[in-house]
Parts: structure tokens; C-alpha cells; sequence
């Protein structure tokens, strides 16, 4: 009897606290975006969102805090980053789930993991060290472009390859959702292998291979130290690929922290990092939403 | 050859060049970073602290980096662990579907948060408390960064072990808390493994969220309030000055982390390969 | 041996998959424009046969084939042979019904398409023709556009009949056509079949003995990845020369 009532006292102790333990983490979210939405508040008092979103001028010891430059600094990297990895991890996704052999999948699956791992400052290393120099020495001057390797296309290509893994993963995941059937129906009609993925299995899936890829950019969208390491960081608005940019996150991983005593500096910061959190929430809620209902349609 | 098949052909050969290519890039920044870094691996390297000055000194080695980030992510991993696996027990068994999915998207959206707004808001939140950049803070704001990934990860592998093995320990009696702890735990043992090495891999390699909170400094910390120098940062630090004896120190980092990630993967690997011998499929 | 036109011809053929030995030395043939009924045990490579004739084969992992097979006399494992082409001439129709995720006439049109036919009047007219043939045009033809999952399992299975005849095959396979479907759907997709060998060659696999001998003009029986006995159906199934075709026949293995 005993025995039977402490296994039943640990039960319930066990379950509150879990309970206790999973509610508080699933309010996170709503804690950092209270949290840095009190601190920003203080900005967003003296001047309006659009304001702050569409100025130019980004003078701190002035009270100028227009973000524009960065957010378009932001959405240009990101750009050139889905430029650079859509189609080739498209591609090399579709092999690995269409035309490889169980034995080059067991090989490039595991490598490809491993890329995922890498540190973003190796990254950022590798990109000072190789991309820099290629773009600054060979590929602007095929342009006309003078550029010191630390610019845009530089940052977009090395946010590029450290997406690759993610949006490989995901995209697979969504040909692999193909069921076999379809692909043998295909087949059996006199269907090339390519033809089969692009009708049976591109094309009615588009709107999940479309969510895939957004979520697999929100987890790039606000990648901070490899893309800083080689953009360049100029608070400017780019004219040109080979120009310097700098992006959101970088913005605050240089200046937070130091020159506190500008008044507003932190809230416009912290501004900075509410909006970035609040764009990757609502991609990758979307994209997520968009993803269910796939499945259900299906199911 | 009818256009099918030169579409067919031209298709296949896109698909393996990127392929190739892509697989080329990751031998390429593992040959770069390898090359320029492993002759500096030398023993001072790896046993002293740099000398003569805030990290623009010339000589010595990176042991305060490498202490810390192993105090850092150790620390880490220990602390989600401890959040983290009875989230995913619960879970399992207890959370009706609903709330249960509410916590995994909950989880989902906190594993793309940028970890420069861990950073921004670890930071803020320790500006509050009063306290200055040290190992504790950053031990903390890891732990956020790593928690969604470790449970998510557990909550996966515990999801795949059959129901049916459940029923079996309840047909015993067992209590729930029981019948997660003593079957499901076990049969899903190497995954929460793997999830716990990934976690690890990921906090280990972040700059970004111990960039303010953790800081960085010369020395070895000797309390959880003294700032802490980590690999990643040291890559990043001593990358950014002029002088080329600093910058060898981050090549030297930054195959440490190298060599770091990569063992944990392998490791990953290897337990997943040897321990599901065990596991009843 | 009985005298006919081979449509498809096998000879020697041997099914590997991994290390264990799915078919072992087939040679038969297959009549022009009959049903030819593949029946045996679950397991006895049934549906493996029926796959090496159009090379769906080619799909599992690990696999790998020696010997002949001949459609029309053109060996198709010849690694010269487009395969799209052989599987154009052969169409398939799966167990369960499986409707491609779009609307019902894409999925007809779909095979046309594929072979290159675009302008809409024709995909039309053949969507319209083939539906009529699989006996669903009626039932749909307020609804072309609508999903082709909302039909039911038997209409379903209709459709892919449809998909599968729209691009002007010569030989028909089906893999157990009937199992998933009602016994009243099961029942119109046999006339179908009965109506159809006046212009195809039709093989079916499956392991309902009855329904065998209802579609059957001529028989295979294969026990363990071998053919025990193949021959006309009266044959096989009146006076079954093998002991195992008896057995089986006379329902003691199954």
C-alpha cells in the first residue's frame, strides 16, 4: 500500500513539474518578444515605425535612427542567397531522392550533415580566406567593377552555401512525401524520370515546395557572423552587388552593448532585433500553415 | 534522341553538377580551414594563454578559448538536458494533442530565432539584473539557444518508439512516469543521444548570442562571473586585427571547433550505428 | 506446345533481389489480344513478372536481371531501347487506385501530355473517348475539374484505367486491379477487361481462383519464383498436368 502510494505521489509531483517546466518554455517566445518590444517601445515613442523603416539616415549621436540601409542591406543578401542556393539545392535534392543509388545517397547524406555543423564563423573564415579574394581579384573585374571583395555578392554567396543543408533537408523532405505510387504511375505511362518530377511531383506541390524553402530561410534570414565577417559593413543604401552592405543582424552584433550612453542607441538596437524576430515568426508560422494544410489535403 | 530524352539528359547533368559542386564546397572550406591551421596546432597553442596584452599580443597560445567554450557548452548542454528531456517526456504522454502542438510550433519558431536576438535579448535582460557579461550569462543565453533544438530533437526519436511497447509496461502497471522513463527512455536512448550531441555541436559553434553576454577575455574564468573568452569568438576577434601573428590564432581556433564539430558528429554516428543493436524494432 | 501469336515472349528469365532469387529461369509467353491470368501464392513473384514486363522493375533497389524479354520480338533490356517507349506500349494499372494529386481530367490528359500532345481540342477529345471506354464518363463529365481524390475507390480505379488506355497502350498489366475495391466495383472492372481484349493484350495477376477463372483465355501458374505449368485456361484448370498446379487448384496451398 505504501509502496503504491509513493509511485503514485511521484507521478503526480512528475507530471506538474513537467507540466510547470514545458508551459514556461512554450511562453519563450512571448517573454523575448515582450521583452525586447519594452525596450524598443522607448524609440518607437519619438518616432513612428514607417519613419524609422524608410529613413536613409542613420546618425545615432543625432537621434537619427533610419534603418533603411539595413533592411535593404538585409533583404539583398538574403536575395542573393536564395538566388545562389534555390536552384542548385532544388536540384541536387531531386537527385539524391530520384536518381541515386542507395550507395552515393549513404555517402553525400552524411557530408551534407556535416556541412549543417559547421560553425558560422568557419563559414565566415572560409569566406575571407576564398570568396573575398575570388570576387575582389576574378569575378567583379569580369564586371568592371572596382570592389574590395567585402560586398554583397560575397555575403550572399557565403549566406548561400550555409543554407544549402537546411534547404536541401527540407526540400527532400518534400519529394520524399511523394508517395511511390505516383512515380510508378508516371513511369508505367512512358514518363522520362524528369518528366515525372516536374508534372507528378513539382508542379502539384509547388505551394509546399514554395512553404519548404521560406522556412528554410528563416532560419538563414537572421544569420549574423559569417555574413558580417565578409559584407563589408557600410551604412549605405547598395547600388550594386559589388558595393558593401550592412545587414540587421550585423548592425547589432557591432554595436550593441558598446556606446551606451547615446541616448536611444539601445532601443533602436533592440528594435532592430524585434523586427527581425518578428519576420522570421511570421515566415516560418506561414510556411508552417501552409505545410499542414498540404498534408491534411492529402491525407 | 527526341527532345524527351535531351531534356531528360540535360536535367540529370544540372542535377549531378550541383551536386558535385555543392559536396566540392564542403570538401573545400574543410581542406582551407584544415591547411592554414593545423601547422599553428603546436603545444603552446594548446596550453597557454595569450600573452602580453588585451588579445593583441603576439605570443602564446588560445587555452583561454578553448576552456571557456568547453566551460560554455558543457554548461549549456547540461542545463537544457535538464529542461529539456522532461519536455519531451511530457510530451509524449501527458500533453493533450493541442497543447502538445501548440508547444512543438512554440519550439519550432524558437529554433529559427536568430541567435543575435538570443544575444540582444539575454543581454538586455542581464543589463536588468545588473550583471556584466561572464560565463553565466552566457551559459544561460545558450541554453535558450539550445533548448529548442534538444527537445524537438528528443520529442522525434521518443515519437517513433511503437505505442504498442507502452501498452506493454502499462499491462504491468506501470505509471506513466514509468512507462516513460523506464521503455520509452530506453528504446529511444541513442536518438536522445544524438539530440544531445547536436545541441552540443550547434552551442559549442554560436558566436552571435555569447557575443555580448559571455564576452571574451585573455584569461582562463575562475568563477561564473568572470567574463569568458570562447572558440568561435576567438575565430571572429582575432580575425579582425592587423597583425598576422593574432590572425594565426584564429585559423588555429577555428580548426579546433572544426575538429571539435566533426568528432561529435562521428560520435553521433557511431552511437546511432552501435546502440540501436539494441533497440527492438 | 499450343500455337498462337506471342505478344511478349520471356525466356530465361532470372530476378535477383539482394542475394535471394525472386524468379528463377521463366519462359513463357504471352498471347496477342487475350487475357493472360499470372495465378500462385502470395509471395511467388507475381507481381515482380508482371513489373520485368514494362521494367517498373528498374524502380527497386537492389535488383538486378538476366535473360530475355520480348515485346513485339524487341528486347527490352537491351540497354539501347528507350524504356519510355516500351513502357508507352505496356500500361499498368496498380492494385489500389491511385489518382494522381490533380483534377480528374489532367489525370487522363496527363499521359497524352507527357507524349507530347498539347493543343487543347485533342486532350479534350481523348479525355472524352477514354473516359467513355473506362465506363466513368457519365458520372464525371459535370466534374472534369474537380479533384480526382473525391471519387470513390471504384470510380477511382475507372480513372486509372482511363489515365492508362489514353496513351493507346497495346498490352494492359494489371496487379491484382480488383483487391481494394467493393465486390459491385470489382465486378465492372472485370466486364471492362472482357470488353477490352477485342483490342489489347491484357495480363493479370491475382490470387482469387475464382476470378481467375472467369477472365482467364490462358494461365500461368507460378509456385516459389518458378512457372509449375502455363498453358490455355480449360487446360490448367480442367486437367492440370503438375501435382502443385492440382493442389493449388484444389485449394490445399495457398
Amino acid at each position: 500500500m505504501n509502496l503504491k502510494l509513493t509511485r503514485k505521489l511521484k507521478e503526480v509531483i512528475a507530471s506538474r513539474l513537467m507540466l510547470l517546466i514545458t508551459a514556461l518554455s512554450s511562453m519563450l517566445i512571448f517573454v523575448m518578444i515582450l521583452g525586447l518590444f519594452l525596450k524598443a517601445r522607448l524609440i518607437l515613442a519619438t518616432q513612428s515605425l514607417p519613419e524609422l523603416l524608410l529613413s536613409t539616415s542613420w546618425h545615432p549621436l543625432r537621434g537619427e535612427f533610419g534603418f533603411y540601409p539595413f533592411i535593404l542591406g538585409t533583404i539583398w543578401v538574403t536575395v542573393l542567397a536564395m538566388f545562389f542556393s534555390i536552384p542548385s539545392c532544388l536540384l541536387t535534392s531531386i537527385y539524391l531522392t530520384e536518381y541515386a543509388s542507395a550507395k552515393i545517397r549513404a555517402f553525400i547524406k552524411p557530408l551534407i550533415d556535416l556541412l549543417a555543423g559547421i560553425p558560422s564563423v568557419v563559414y565566415g573564415l572560409w569566406g575571407i580566406l576564398v570568396v573575398v579574394p575570388l570576387v575582389k581579384d576574378h569575378i567583379a573585374p569580369l564586371f568592371g567593377y572596382p570592389t574590395s571583395g567585402y560586398c554583397l555578392l560575397t555575403g550572399g554567396f557565403v549566406l548561400a552555401i550555409m543554407v544549402f543543408p537546411v534547404l536541401i533537408s527540407v526540400s527532400e523532405e518534400v519529394f520524399r512525401a511523394v508517395p511511390h505510387e505516383v512515380r510508378e504511375i508516371s513511369l508505367a505511362l512512358g514518363a522520362t524520370r524528369w518528366q515525372t518530377v516536374k508534372h507528378a511531383q513539382m508542379v502539384p506541390r509547388i505551394k509546399g515546395i514554395i512553404a519548404a524553402i521560406v522556412l528554410g530561410f528563416s532560419r538563414a534570414f537572421g544569420e549574423t557572423m559569417a555574413v558580417m565577417m565578409v559584407v563589408g559593413n557600410v551604412a549605405q543604401v547598395p547600388s550594386s552587388v559589388f558595393q558593401p552592405a550592412y545587414p540587421l543582424p550585423a548592425l547589432i552584433a557591432n554595436n550593441y552593448g558598446e556606446m551606451m550612453s547615446i541616448p536611444l542607441y539601445d532601443a533602436a538596437l533592440l528594435l532592430a532585433a524585434l523586427l527581425l524576430l518578428l519576420i522570421v515568426l511570421v515566415f516560418s508560422v506561414g510556411a508552417r500553415i501552409v505545410l499542414l494544410r498540404i498534408e491534411r489535403r492529402v491525407v | 534522341m527526341d527532345r524527351r530524352q535531351l531534356e531528360e539528359a540535360f536535367f540529370k547533368g544540372l542535377m549531378i553538377a550541383s551536386t558535385v559542386i555543392i559536396v566540392g564546397i564542403l570538401f573545400a572550406i574543410l581542406a582551407v580551414v584544415l591547411l592554414k591551421g593545423a601547422p599553428l596546432l603546436s603545444l603552446s597553442m594548446l596550453t597557454q594563454t595569450p600573452k602580453g596584452g588585451y588579445y593583441l599580443g603576439k605570443g602564446g597560445g588560445i587555452l583561454n578559448a578553448i576552456i571557456g567554450s568547453l566551460y560554455l557548452a558543457f554548461g549549456a548542454t547540461f542545463l537544457s538536458f535538464i529542461i529539456a528531456f522532461p519536455i519531451a517526456l511530457y510530451l509524449q504522454e501527458y500533453a493533450r494533442n493541442r497543447f502538445a502542438s501548440f508547444v512543438r510550433l512554440s519550439l519550432d519558431i524558437l529554433w529559427g530565432v536568430p541567435s543575435i536576438v538570443y544575444g540582444a535579448f539575454g543581454f538586455t535582460i542581464m543589463l536588468y539584473l545588473g550583471l556584466r557579461a561572464c560565463l553565466l550569462g552566457g551559459i544561460i543565453v545558450l541554453t535558450l539557444l539550445m533548448l529548442p533544438i534538444m527537445t524537438r530533437a528528443m520529442d522525434e526519436v521518443m515519437r517513433m518508439v511503437p505505442h504498442e511497447l507502452r501498452e506493454t509496461s502499462y499491462a504491468v502497471g506501470s505509471t506513466r512516469l514509468e512507462a516513460l522513463l523506464r521503455v520509452v527512455s530506453r528504446q529511444a536512448l541513442p536518438g536522445i543521444l544524438t539530440a544531445v550531441l547536436l545541441a552540443f555541436g550547434r552551442g559549442i559553434g554560436d558566436a552571435a548570442s555569447i557575443l555580448f553576454t559571455a564576452g571574451y577575455t585573455d584569461h582562463i574564468p575562475h568563477s561564473l562571473f568572470d567574463p569568458a573568452a570562447s572558440l568561435p569568438l576567438a575565430v571572429f576577434f582575432l580575425l579582425g586585427t592587423p597583425l598576422p601573428e593574432v590572425q594565426e590564432r584564429a585559423y588555429a581556433a577555428a580548426v579546433i571547433l572544426l575538429v571539435i564539430i566533426l568528432s561529435t558528429s562521428v560520435i553521433s554516428r557511431l552511437l546511432t550505428t552501435k546502440w540501436t543493436k539494441f533497440v527492438i524494432k | 506446345m499450343e500455337k498462337f501469336k506471342p505478344h511478349i515472349s520471356v525466356e530465361k528469365l532470372n530476378v535477383f533481389y539482394g542475394k535471394h532469387h525472386v524468379l528463377k529461369d521463366i519462359t513463357v509467353k504471352i498471347p496477342e489480344k487475350q487475357i493472360t491470368v499470372i495465378i500462385g501464392p502470395s509471395g511467388c513473384g507475381k507481381t515482380t513478372l508482371l513489373k520485368s514486363f514494362n521494367r517498373l522493375i528498374d524502380l527497386v533497389e537492389g535488383i538486378s536481371v538476366s535473360g530475355d524479354v520480348r515485346v513485339d520480338g524487341m528486347d527490352i533490356y537491351n540497354g539501347k531501347i528507350d524504356v519510355t517507349n516500351i513502357r508507352k506500349k505496356i500500361g499498368m494499372l496498380a492494385q489500389k487506385p491511385y489518382p494522381l494529386p490533380m483534377s480528374i481530367y489532367d489525370n487522363v490528359a496527363y499521359g497524352p501530355r507527357i507524349h507530347g500532345i498539347l493543343k487543347r481540342k485533342e486532350l479534350d477529345r481523348i479525355v472524352e473517348r477514354y473516359l467513355k471506354v473506362a465506363g466513368l464518363w457519365d458520372e464525371v463529365k459535370d466534374r472534369l475539374k474537380s479533384p480526382a481524390s473525391r471519387l470513390s475507390a471504384g470510380q477511382q480505379q475507372r480513372l486509372c484505367l482511363a489515365r492508362t488506355l489514353a496513351v493507346e497502350p497495346e498490352i494492359i498489366l494489371g496487379d491484382e486491379p480488383t483487391s481494394a475495391l467493393d465486390p459491385v466495383s470489382a465486378k465492372r472492372i472485370e466486364q471492362e477487361f472482357i470488353e477490352l481484349k477485342k483490342d489489347y493484350t491484357i495480363v493479370i495477376v491475382t490470387h482469387i481462383l475464382r476470378q481467375a477463372k472467369r477472365l482467364a483465355d490462358h494461365v500461368i501458374f507460378l509456385y516459389m519464383g518458378e512457372v509449375i505449368e502455363a498453358g490455355p485456361a480449360r487446360e490448367i484448370f480442367e486437367d492440370p498436368k503438375e501435382a502443385r498446379t492440382r493442389a493449388y487448384i484444389g485449394g490445399e496451398i495457398s
